[in-house]
């Protein structure tokens, strides 16, 4: 089969990298100055610290959300410097180059790649202070390197033994070696071994600090109001009355909205609504749904970007009475628990910023921008994030608290928004339509033509990113499309719509693996083949997806044919460099469905720490029904329909059936999980509805066909 | 001056009545454990006790709790909660954490009216706080784990 090269996530990283400037505003990394700290300590590198009492650090690159990288990748850190890993203390890294993940161009946590970026050079960071501590503890023994051992953070040679702390004075005036040897797989003793998360017992008992919960001294709180219509801009206001309660500090005006600055965020809260404000709605005040979706719809005959092409599928398709079909997606909010926030201190120093985001170096640029300072001036201080999928990409309520923090010089003030803020103000996954078209021959897909029509998140993010009209994130699910067909031709089309578009939580894999995983039923039941067997031909060459395919059928009980008012429905992909698949068992009839099962198959290669892979895939589920079950965002005159979790509802424990993982064991490289578990929830869950009911829906959410789950 | 106490101990509050517990405790006194998810008690990570009754602190006005007990997350105590918390660590449920509080708090309550909860005594009661990073399987299993726990004593 010939295909297209791959324009993908790593292509559409490379052209991140060289646009360099290119990253968020265009603004350069600041790095820190050196602090004076104990010569005695022992950095051989910009992730790892050993104190002279012994004390372990990790500088961690990424940000923590809940998907487990202070831990897993504290494991990669602490298999190679031979420590126990729940000795090392963790920390977050500020805005610094080094800190840069390879695999997305700029500092950012997300794309599921935080374990296959850090794979090496954590573990070469390890290994390289090991080496040394090793050489240090040799030349005071005056012995062989190589004969001394390394162990639960100890240099050991015959009985005698000296720990990491003793050494690292002597360690740190070690050259550092160019070139170590990393452990194989089989030797490992922390990776793939269970270990408690390193925040986990703080989570459970409410010490952990998210940003929200950050106290700096005489410290302020505000409250903002921005245009209830997406866009819009203040024009005037009147805070006559707002400012004479007792506590209002200040109300600013920050262009996008205004806000109440006041001794305690109630206060602010309460005065913010004696605060008239005239707004310039703008353009977005005739946004509604139907203009999205026809803006859409009327891109469908743009030939838009070759993601993916074999043979002749145009030329097969006009030959012969194709089967169509065309899918949609909604918009969604993020709805992060923890609601944005950030903590912004504007003084004669600069700017110092405490916040949970994905994106530090973002942030620091936005700071410096709304603060009119150079980007060496802001300090970023990362905290515990209440959540991020996405959301936290995006850096708009740090350029906010900057910009009202700047009114107030001298004094720290802690933005929050409401639940209604968030859910009006996100930046929303882009809505979809997806176009498809398949001739069979022989019982297998002979030609598939497919178009997805989306707006474009990295058009507004990182512009410069967009190639040829190539969203590298549009073309997730395309890139990755395993089955192999003659006459393949697959393709995105840009197509803005007016909303501010944001990155969620498995991004355009979600899109096109329900499209497609859908329409691969469709036509297997055309076809009038077994919807496992109609795909495992398609799959010679792809042993790994395969395995994962008949593992998770098999786990699962799957069976073709409904009965007993019991189906399944089956769908399987690779995204993030994992192989996975999944069933959905559904009970019921008619329009009543009860989700009784997910059973997931997963082959990630090695697992670097097996627990919480499948916590989240498991959280990856309970994503993915969001996506499947009812949760939409609609607009009306510009304004978001929904505001919180009453009209923005998301699941609840009784809707959320067991979840059954499997990860099938491998020695491959890691491939990337956080986001992995999401996209195949809607197309497994529609398949099943369809062998239970003969009912297709191809559009999400499922609720809107007048499916109810129960 | 509103006086109420505090996980044991007496607190005194100059803010206006109709204060929110939860911003009350956040702001005016630094007990951040309790966190602020919707505003409208539909999410209930702001789940708190009132004379020992969870109670969400978000919609709770300052005027309503004097004279009487508050208890948070940082005060949560006892053979339950012990037990609770320890199930948590066992079953390892929090991801990003910011509603376990919340969990810990709910799911205690429920332990210490109904020891042996099933299946639907747990959606019942937990039916109310969200997670958002579907963590409600390990919740469902920690509630089990807790209450074999207390069994066994």
């Amino acid at each position: 089969m010939r295909s297209h090269p791959d324009v993908g996530r790593r292509q559409f990283l490379k052209v991140s990298l060289l646009a360099g400037g290119g990253l968020m505003l265009g603004v350069e990394f600041a790095r820190p100055r050196e602090s004076a700290a104990a010569i005695s300590t022992f950095k051989p590198n910009a992730w790892i610290s050993v104190h002279p009492d012994g004390r372990v650090s990790l500088v961690c690159p990424r940000n923590e959300m809940g998907q487990d990288v202070h831990t897993s990748l504290t494991m990669l850190l602490a298999e190679e410097l031979a420590v126990d890993p729940q000795q090392v203390a963790v920390g977050e890294a500020p805005p610094d180059p080094v800190y840069i993940n390879k695999l997305m161009g700029s500092q950012i946590t997300g794309g599921s790649t935080s374990i296959r970026d850090a794979w090496e050079p954590l573990r070469k960071a390890g290994a390289t202070a090991r080496t040394m501590l090793v050489a240090a503890a040799a030349a005071r023994w005056k012995v062989p390197a190589a004969e001394c051992r390394a162990d639960g953070g100890r240099v050991l040679h015959g009985d005698k033994s000296l720990a990491y702390g003793a050494l690292a004075a002597e360690a740190a005036r070690l050259p550092v070696p160019t070139q170590v040897t990393l452990k194989s797989a089989g030797g490992f003793k922390v990776i793939g071994k269970p270990l408690p998360r390193l925040d986990g017992a703080d989570k459970a008992r409410g010490r952990t600090i998210f940003g929200i919960d950050v106290r700096q001294p005489g410290m302020v709180y505000a409250a903002l109001a921005t245009c209830p219509v997406l866009g819009g801009r203040v024009v005037s206001f009147d805070a006559t009355s707002a400012q004479k309660r007792a506590g209002v500090r200040k109300v600013v005006d920050i262009g996008e909205g205004v806000a109440v600055v006041a001794d305690h965020y109630w206060i602010a809260r309460s005065a913010l609504g004696d605060v008239a404000i005239r707004w310039d709605e703008g353009p977005g005040a005739a946004l509604d749904n139907a203009a999205i979706y026809a803006a859409l719809e009327q891109a469908k005959d743009r030939p838009g970007a070759l993601v993916k092409h074999a043979g002749d599928a145009a030329a097969v398709l006009a030959r012969t009475k194709p089967i169509e079909a065309r899918y949609t997606s909604q918009m969604l909010a993020h709805v992060t628990l923890e609601p944005p926030n950030c903590v912004a201190l504007v003084s004669a120093r600069g700017v110092d910023v405490w916040a949970s985001t994905q994106f530090p170096q973002g942030a620091q640029a936005i700071a410096a921008q709304r603060a009119a300072v150079e980007p060496g001036q802001v300090r970023i201080y990362p905290q515990f994030i209440g959540g991020g999928f996405g959301r936290r990409l995006d850096v708009d309520f740090i350029g906010q608290a900057v910009a009202i923090a700047k009114a107030i010089p001298g004094t720290p003030v802690q933005l929050i928004w409401t639940r209604e803020d968030d859910v009006t103000h996100d930046f929303y996954r882009p809505p979809s339509l997806h176009l498809l078209s398949a001739a069979l021959e022989g019982g297998r897909i002979g030609a598939f033509a497919y178009k997805m029509i989306s707006p474009s998140i990295t058009n507004r993010m990182f512009p410069g990113a967009v190639k040829d009209g190539i969203d590298g994130f549009m073309t997730e699910g395309l890139v990755n499309f395993r089955y192999d067909i003659p006459h393949l031709e697959l393709r995105t089309v840009i197509q803005e719509v007016g909303v501010a578009v944001g990155y969620w939580r498995s991004v355009s894999n979600a899109l096109n693996a329900f499209a497609i995983e859908s329409f691969v039923d469709e036509l297997a039941h055309a076809a009038g083949r077994d919807p496992v067997a109609f795909r495992l031909a398609m799959l010679q060459g792809q042993p790994r997806q395969r395995a994962v395919l008949e593992r998770a059928v098999a786990q699962a009980g799957f069976a073709a044919q409904s009965s007993g008012g019991r189906a399944f429905g089956v769908a399987s992909m690779e995204c993030y460099d994992s192989h996975l698949a999944l069933v959905a068992e559904l009970s019921g009839s008619g329009d009543r469905a009860k989700l009784e099962k997910l059973t997931y198959a997963v082959d990630c290669g090695i697992a670097v720490h097996p627990d919480q892979v499948v916590a989240q895939i498991e959280g990856g589920a309970v994503t993915g029904l969001i996506n499947t079950l009812r949760s939409k965002v609609t607009i009306s005159k510009g304004r978001v329909e929904q505001s919180n979790f009453d009209t923005f509802s998301i699941p609840r424990m009784p809707e959320v059936p067991p979840i059954e993982v499997t990860l099938t064991p491998g020695e491959a490289t890691p491939g990337g999980i956080g986001e992995a578990g999401v996209p195949l929830v809607a197309p497994a869950i529609a398949n099943a509805l369809f062998a239970l009911t003969g009912k297709r829906v191809r559009t999400l959410p499922l609720g809107d066909a007048g499916v109810t789950f129960v | 001056m509103t006086e109420f106490e505090l996980n044991g101990k007496p607190v005194t509050v100059d803010a206006a009545p109709d204060t929110p517990v939860l911003w009350v405790l956040r702001d005016y006194l630094g007990m951040t454990g309790t966190k602020f998810g919707c505003g409208k008690t539909l999410c209930r990570a702001c789940t708190v006790y009132l004379d020992e009754v969870a109670t969400f602190s978000c919609l709770l006005p300052l005027s309503s709790v004097q004279g009487r007990k508050i208890t948070t997350i940082e005060g949560l105590q006892g053979r339950v909660a012990e037990a609770v918390q320890s199930a948590w660590d066992r079953i390892q449920v929090p991801q990003c954490g910011y509603c376990q509080s919340g969990q810990v708090m709910a799911a205690t309550a429920l332990l210490t009216q109904n020891p042996r909860p099933s299946d639907v005594d747990i959606d019942q009661t937990m039916q109310f706080n969200l997670c958002r990073c579907g963590t409600y399987r390990r919740i469902r299993r920690a509630i089990h784990e807790a209450a074999k726990a207390l069994e066994a004593r």
